[in-house]
């Protein structure tokens, strides 16, 4: 399946948001997510199917004024 | 010291994590402000290097409030969806609003602002909405539900200090219970002292520290400017005049034509 994530196009044969984040080495890291700009909270990435297509926004700490 | 939203805070040094030469100097110019807050942002990760974790360790190890910002958002869709990623990262309901309108000043688009704020307040968020001095836009975001307005003194990173003090000292007559903090634009420490001296609750900055050549002491810099302005304040300061008045009592001069 051909996704979107932060922007770059990833193939990932994948169901879910949480099997995403596994797959793409995100572990147990402190983020936030958005699908499709949609904010998904971290308790919901599990039942979150994807699509062909979708946009995933992987959001995590940074410098900040 | 008023409060920000029932806390408390030890000074009114609120402090950005953004521009220093090293994660090292960062944390050094923290401990050398005492800030009771830094402000911090979110941005793309990858999953290899997973740089943001770092940066989190150290942020959490400084010992102040976080204060996430929307950095960099330009709708109010973009503002309000940052803003429920940042109170997930970030453990907080507090987040420093922006809503961009202008590039060239990255002046605050207030009307996507005020409806930005009425949309998280109703969603439980405490917002620092970044915005001008003008006072129907602060009413309005008042109305909107935000307790803590955060006018800036002039644009984002330009140094340029406090660009309408008749502006500010306005804003500071029409809301005496508000929280008010000057978010942007101070360059020098003999600004934010103004800022004090003027009564405001806080100073928000970073610029000025983050690119000083020695940033651990311009932030000390910034912390004894704006103690100075809190306790010339509190010390209730003359009114000033435009015609001379002697200081040294002219009763018992001597005659010496």
């Amino acid at each position: 399946m051909r996704l979107q994530l932060n922007g770059t196009s990833v193939d990932a044969e994948v169901a879910t948001l949480a099997d995403l984040l596994t797959a793409r080495g995100y572990g147990e890291a402190k983020v936030a997510t958005a699908v499709n700009g949609t904010f998904v909270p971290a308790p919901l990435r599990a039942d979150h199917a994807l699509a062909e297509g979708d946009s995933i926004e992987v959001l995590a700490p940074m410098q900040g004024g | 010291m008023r409060d920000f939203y029932g806390t408390t805070l030890a000074n009114g040094f609120m402090l950005g994590t953004a521009q220093y030469p090293s994660p090292a100097i960062l944390a050094e110019a923290f401990r050398r402000s005492g800030a009771s807050v830094a402000t911090v942002s979110l941005r793309r990760e990858s999953g290899q290097d997973r740089a943001g974790q770092d940066f989190w360790n150290l942020i959490r190890d400084l010992g102040v409030h976080i204060l996430p910002n929307t950095a960099g958002c330009h709708s109010v869709k973009e503002a309000v969806t940052t803003a429920h990623m940042a109170r997930e990262v970030f453990d907080t309901p507090w987040i420093k609003l922006e809503v961009i309108g202008e590039e060239d000043t990255l002046q605050p688009d207030v009307f996507g602002l005020v409806e930005a704020a009425r949309i998280l307040t109703e969603d439980g968020f405490q917002v620092f909405p970044y915005t001008t001095e003008d006072l129907v836009v602060a009413d309005r975001l008042l109305d909107a539900g935000c307790e803590v307005l955060m006018p800036w003194g002039s644009p984002i990173g330009s140094g340029l200090g406090l660009n309408n003090i008749f502006g500010l000292r306005a804003l500071r007559a029409h809301f005496p219970d508000v929280p008010l903090v000057i978010d942007a634009g101070l360059g020098l420490p003999s600004q934010a002292t103004t800022a004090m001296e003027l009564g405001y609750d806080a100073i928000l900055l970073n610029t000025a520290v983050a690119k000083a050549g020695d940033p651990a002491a311009m932030a000390e810099a910034f912390a004894l400017a704006l103690k100075a302005g809190k306790l010339a304040q509190s010390a209730d300061p003359m009114e000033p005049r435009d015609m001379a008045a002697p200081s040294t009592p002219v009763i018992g001069k001597a005659f010496l034509e």
